[in-house]
């Protein structure tokens, strides 16, 4: 079973968020990382960005797979990840933790209140098994 | 459980050739300058000439060279080593004889730009083989100028766009649609996209045929520029409706472009023209026998109606009397798609392909290869998940649908079977198969190869329920086993530098 | 046939082996009114000796490929060494296929290995893909990468890039939205023209320039890079004439960020204009926007170095239509052929082989030079390459050359520019002896 912390908010595209202030820290999920397989690159956007909810900022890739990264919520990119050029492994050994990818300063807090919450995650995950 | 191994694998290591240089070895002579040496300062001033010396640029003798190739050669699995059964990639025999011939001093070593008048015999080889890919492919217009099989997709889809163009004018603007089947190979929306068009992806059913409701509720919702079908599909069975296909698409008021990956199953016996296909590309390199060569030279030339020929790349080749001429004169022409006049050299070994076989030989070969696909399909449903129904054309699908219970999968198969002396087949293509593997035995091989590769197979499906990890660790036989590409990937190391490791160490 | 193993009496019990009662059962899957019901109106099946006759005749029609030669402009006569030819025929190399199983085809993934080192090391980048096409499809796709590196819509081409690869150019970027233009050329040095590269602006993706260029003129790249970088675009560097790599200044020390390169002259016949092979390197920081395959080192799990196709997530069978191009594989055998000449040639016989070009052009050029009614049109610093100014019009003081001396004496301008109709490019490399140029010049002179 996926790993899928209680403090943090998840879009149906295996997102997760974590909101510190008006600033929204992206990265993938649990879930996500173990569906590519081993990630060896992360494509970011650049700081000063903007992009709307929903709106791919980048991309993961896989040996032989890439996988668009949505953001859930729309703002301004005011800082990425650059350890993640050096060392993309991250996405797979923590991807809630250092594999972290974009912070968003949000046009609307809101965006992120409607994200899903561990356990409505949970139990999508588990209906898209099923 | 014995493996009767065709081929043997050489383990002796051979480094790079930049950790064999040795300062001063030279492999090479030539005729002393014989002109008065001018000054090379006068020639060229110092700072218009490069100063690093070559730095990097082996230095070998020619010994050096013929043992490193020669080496690195016995890595290599090839035709001449044994069946290769790639799917969709038809690696049938590369016969000598049209090395030979390409090789010939007036082939060789005509310069593409010289007289037209002192090039006869060059325009009409290609004029010959324009007439012979015609008469194959019931298609009347060709050009041979695209170098690859992708290239030609490219070209089919632009005359598609220019056709489209001109016949409704600015109204084309809203038709930049173009069908592909989820089944079809990535380079049939890439270069639709270099046609500036938008791809939609038709579904298959579950029979491997394409869903032809789905294909007409895409032509419903208007736009449609074409279609690019495979036939027989990239699931190696005939599209059965495929004349209905072509009709729903013409009606929608897009034109069809047929990808010829997979003619060596219809040569002689059925032409796309006849079909209603309006555009198609060839793969010299598959069906006409021309060598693969380790990923190229390929040769991709497009055929099409009579409706499209103006549009064609320029120059044409065309016959006056008894004369041969470039035609450059064809303002309808979507332009040139390569310098010169395409792969000449690939022309000279496919016509000497279609000579050297002659209309019964053709349709024999492709009878052959049909009959390869079909006889081991017959005999491998007995331990390995064949995806679909309909008989298989010339090559054949199977999936590792029964071996993944006990952890096997399609690439394990894969690996396993170098170990019994085959190439493996094609793993994971077309994608709409879950564990893919695409066997295309072609004609160049005989029925003790195929029962060997049958053995192999069997073999391979007792070992996966008796010893799996035997399957999963393959192959036990190379001089290398499997490489960590997501490292590779993560820190490419793409050229040689001093401070590359040598062979033999890990970082 | 004897290219299929299997007899027909072998072929008659493989189908009743399988339930099927004759080789026409095999096609059932195929609806009966698009069956072909008549044999292929081809040729009669041919005996080996019957085919090589039918194409001996056809190679003596080529009267061109007998004759001297001194004809360039993008294809160019030059010695290869006799290995090259032997071992590009090793059935390992010609009868394989794209590396796609690492464990069989290490022979290949090395040499790609050691051919992406060596264009490195020549054109001065820091990385190459396996090979494009051919030099002229190798520019078109430099275009579209610098689009998409620099996200801007406008390429600068100057118009003494090779004619045919701008056409190719155009043709792939027609339907897109990149926008060629041009700059014109200085008619007394034949190198760009000053004035036009104030169409540099910040709408531009990349400046296009070919050295040595069409006319055989040394550009100043170490300028061009500047003026081009200075408004944000990218510097693509096209070379024609690749033995000039040997001697000139590379352009990735002249700032280049893209290189692409026609190959041919790595040892490759002429062939009519194909197969050759396009070379295509850049700065590492583009490698992800490069199109093409790259082999790449990898370790197996007991250490055992090696080579695997690498970055394949630009690529086609990955990224479908949003891959960085359609390109399927490679150039392999050609690139092969490349990689053996330049290796057998290596770092003396590189510059020496060089260094001939250079002096022989240049013996041939003061010679015509000198002669009444001929001129070197362009003064600038050339390499194997230059234009002649003839008394009358070229097309026909070479079809008299052709004709009463049998030497083929260059390449009419005529039939790539307007209003130079007395202008014709004359291409020297090594395999031209003295006696060749003596005779040329003198035929020069008669012709005149």
């Amino acid at each position: 079973m996926a790993n899928i912390p209680e403090d943090l908010r998840y879009s149906k595209d295996h997102e997760w968020v974590r909101v510190e202030g008006d600033v929204a820290v992206i990265g993938i999920t649990d879930y996500a990382q173990d569906s590519m397989g081993d990630v060896v690159y992360v494509e970011m956007p650049n700081p000063g960005d903007n992009f709307n909810a929903h709106d791919a900022f980048g991309s993961v890739e896989s040996v032989k797979a890439v996988s668009e990264i949505f953001t859930p919520v729309g703002g301004e990119v005011v800082e990425i990840n650059e350890e993640l050029n050096d060392s993309p492994e991250s996405v797979n050994d923590d991807p809630y933790g250092d594999a972290w990818m974009v912070k968003i300063k949000m046009d609307n807090s809101g965006e992120a209140d409607a994200l899903l919450n561990a356990e409505e995650y949970s139990e999508f995950l588990q209906s898209e098994a099923d | 459980m014995t493996i009767k191994k065709v081929t043997s694998h050489p383990t002796q290591n051979e480094a790079l050739i930049f950790e064999r240089s040795r300062p001063g070895r030279v492999g090479y002579r030539l005729p002393a300058l014989d002109v008065e040496e001018a000054s090379l300062d006068d020639l060229l001033p110092a700072n218009m000439r490069r100063d690093d010396g070559l730095a990097g640029v082996p230095e070998v003798s020619e010994v050096d060279v013929v043992r490193h190739f020669t080496r690195l050669s016995t890595w290599n699995f090839s035709i001449d080593l044994g069946m290769y059964p790639l799917g969709s990639c038809t690696m049938k025999y590369n016969s000598r004889l049209n090395e030979k011939v390409a090789r010939i001093g007036g082939f060789a070593n005509h310069h593409p730009l010289a007289p037209e008048d002192e090039s006869q015999g060059a325009l009409e080889l290609m004029y010959q083989l324009q007439e012979d890919l015609a008469e194959i492919t019931g298609l009347p217009g060709v050009t041979l100028q695209p170098a690859a099989g992708a290239h030609g997709e490219m070209t089919g889809v632009m005359l598609i766009r220019a056709a489209l163009d001109k016949r409704d004018g600015d109204a084309s603007h809203e038709r930049r649609v173009m069908l592909v089947p989820d089944s079809a190979h990535g380079t049939n929306p890439a270069s639709a996209h270099m046609a500036g068009f938008t791809v939609k992806t038709v579904k298959s059913t579950e029979d491997g045929f394409t869903d032809i409701g789905h294909l007409k509720e895409l032509c419903g919702e208007g736009g449609i520029a074409g279609l690019m079908l495979t036939n027989p599909s990239t699931v190696g069975i005939f599209e059965k409706n495929i004349r209905e296909i072509c009709d729903i698409i013409h009606e929608a008021g897009g034109l069809v472009y047929m990808d010829g990956a997979n003619m060596n199953a219809l040569v002689g016996v059925a032409r796309p023209g006849d079909m209603g296909v309006d555009v198609i590309h060839l793969n010299l390199h598959k069906t006409f026998s021309t060598p693969h060569g380790g990923g190229g030279p390929g040769s991709g030339p497009c055929c099409c109606t009579a409706e499209l020929d103006e549009f064609l790349p320029i120059p044409r080749v065309v016959k006056n009397g008894n004369t041969y001429a470039l035609d450059f004169d064809r303002p309808a022409s979507i332009g040139r798609v390569k310098a010169f006049f395409g792969n000449f050299g690939m022309m000279v070994r496919a016509l000497s392909y279609i000579n050297t076989h002659g209309n019964s030989g053709l349709r024999q070969a492709t009878e052959a290869a049909v009959l390869n696909a079909r006889y081991l399909a017959h005999f491998l449903v007995e331990d390995y998940h064949k995806p679909f129904e309909a008989d298989p054309m010339h090559e054949v699908i199977l999936s590792h649908k029964n071996q993944t219970r006990q952890g096997v999968h399609t690439l394990d198969i894969g690996k396993r079977l170098i170990d019994y002396g085959f190439h493996p087949m094609t793993v994971y293509f077309p994608l709409i198969v879950d564990g893919a593997m695409l066997i295309e035995p072609t004609e160049s091989v005989g029925r003790q190869e195929l029962d060997l590769f049958v053995d192999a197979m069997r073999s391979i499906a007792e070992e996966t329920r008796e010893n799996p990890d035997i399957v999963i660790n393959a192959p036990h036989t190379t001089r290398i086993g499997r490489l960590d590409e997501a490292t590779a990937a993560r820190k490419p190391v793409l050229k040689w530098t001093p401070d590359v490791e040598a062979a033999g160490t890990a970082s | 046939m004897r290219y299929i193993p299997n007899s027909a009496e072998e072929r008659a019990e493989m189908l009743r082996d399988i339930g099927l009662s004759s080789a026409d059962d095999l096609f059932r899957s195929i609806p009966a009114d698009i069956l072909l019901k008549r044999d292929l109106n081809v040729i009669e099946p041919m005996a080996e000796n019957e085919v090589i006759a039918e194409m001996e005749r056809l190679a003596d029609a080529n009267s061109a490929a007998k004759k001297v030669s001194f004809l360039g402009g993008g294809v160019y006569s030059h010695f290869s060494p006799t290995i090259v030819d032997y071992l590009i025929q090793r059935s390992e190399f010609f009868t394989s296929y794209t590396p796609y199983q690492p464990e069989v085809t290490q022979g290949t993934l090395q040499y790609i290995f050691e051919f992406q080192t060596l264009v490195c090391q020549l054109t001065g980048m820091d990385v190459a893909n396996a090979s494009m096409y051919d030099g002229s499809t190798a520019m078109a796709e430099a275009f579209l990468m610098a689009q998409r590196v620099t996200r801007r819509d406008k390429v600068l081409v100057l118009e003494t890039v090779h004619p045919e690869y701008t056409q190719v150019a155009k043709t792939y970027t027609q339907h897109g939205e990149l926008v060629l233009e041009t700059i014109g050329f200085d008619s007394s040095t034949g190198t760009v023209l000053e004035s036009d590269l104030a169409k540099l602006d910040d709408h531009t993706a990349a400046l296009v320039v070919q050295s040595p260029n069409f006319f055989g003129a040394i550009e100043d790249l170490d300028a061009l890079a500047e003026k081009a970088h200075a408004v944000g675009a990218l510097l693509v560097v096209v070379v024609t004439e690749a033995i000039s790599l040997g001697l000139l200044k590379t352009p990735g020390a002249c700032g280049a960020d893209i290189v692409v390169a026609e190959g041919q002259s790595f040892g490759v016949p002429m062939s009519f204009g194909g197969p050759h092979v396009g070379l295509f390197a850049c700065r590492d920081k583009y490698v992800r926007q490069m199109p093409g395959r790259l082999s790449g080192i990898a370790y197996d799990k007991n250490g055992n170095r090696g080579f695997v196709l690498t970055l394949a997530t630009r690529e086609q069978h990955i990224r479908r239509d949003k891959a960085t191009s359609n390109i399927c594989t490679n150039q392999g055998l050609i690139a092969l052929a490349a990689t053996i000449y330049l290796e057998t040639m290596g770092k003396k016989g590189l510059e020496e082989v060089a260094v001939q070009n250079l002096q022989k052009a240049a013996y041939a050029r003061n010679k015509i030079d000198s002669l009444e009614g001929y001129s070197a049109t362009f003064d600038s610093h050339g390499f194997n390459e230059f234009v002649v100014t003839g008394p009358k019009d070229a097309e026909s003081i070479l079809k008299q050359l052709a004709d009463d001396e049998g030497i083929l004496g260059g390449i009419a301008l005529s039939r790539y520019y307007n209003n130079h109709d007395n202008d014709f490019l004359v291409c020297v490399t090594e395999t031209n002896t003295r006696a060749e140029i003596d005779r040329f010049v003198e035929a020069l002179a008669a012709a005149g």
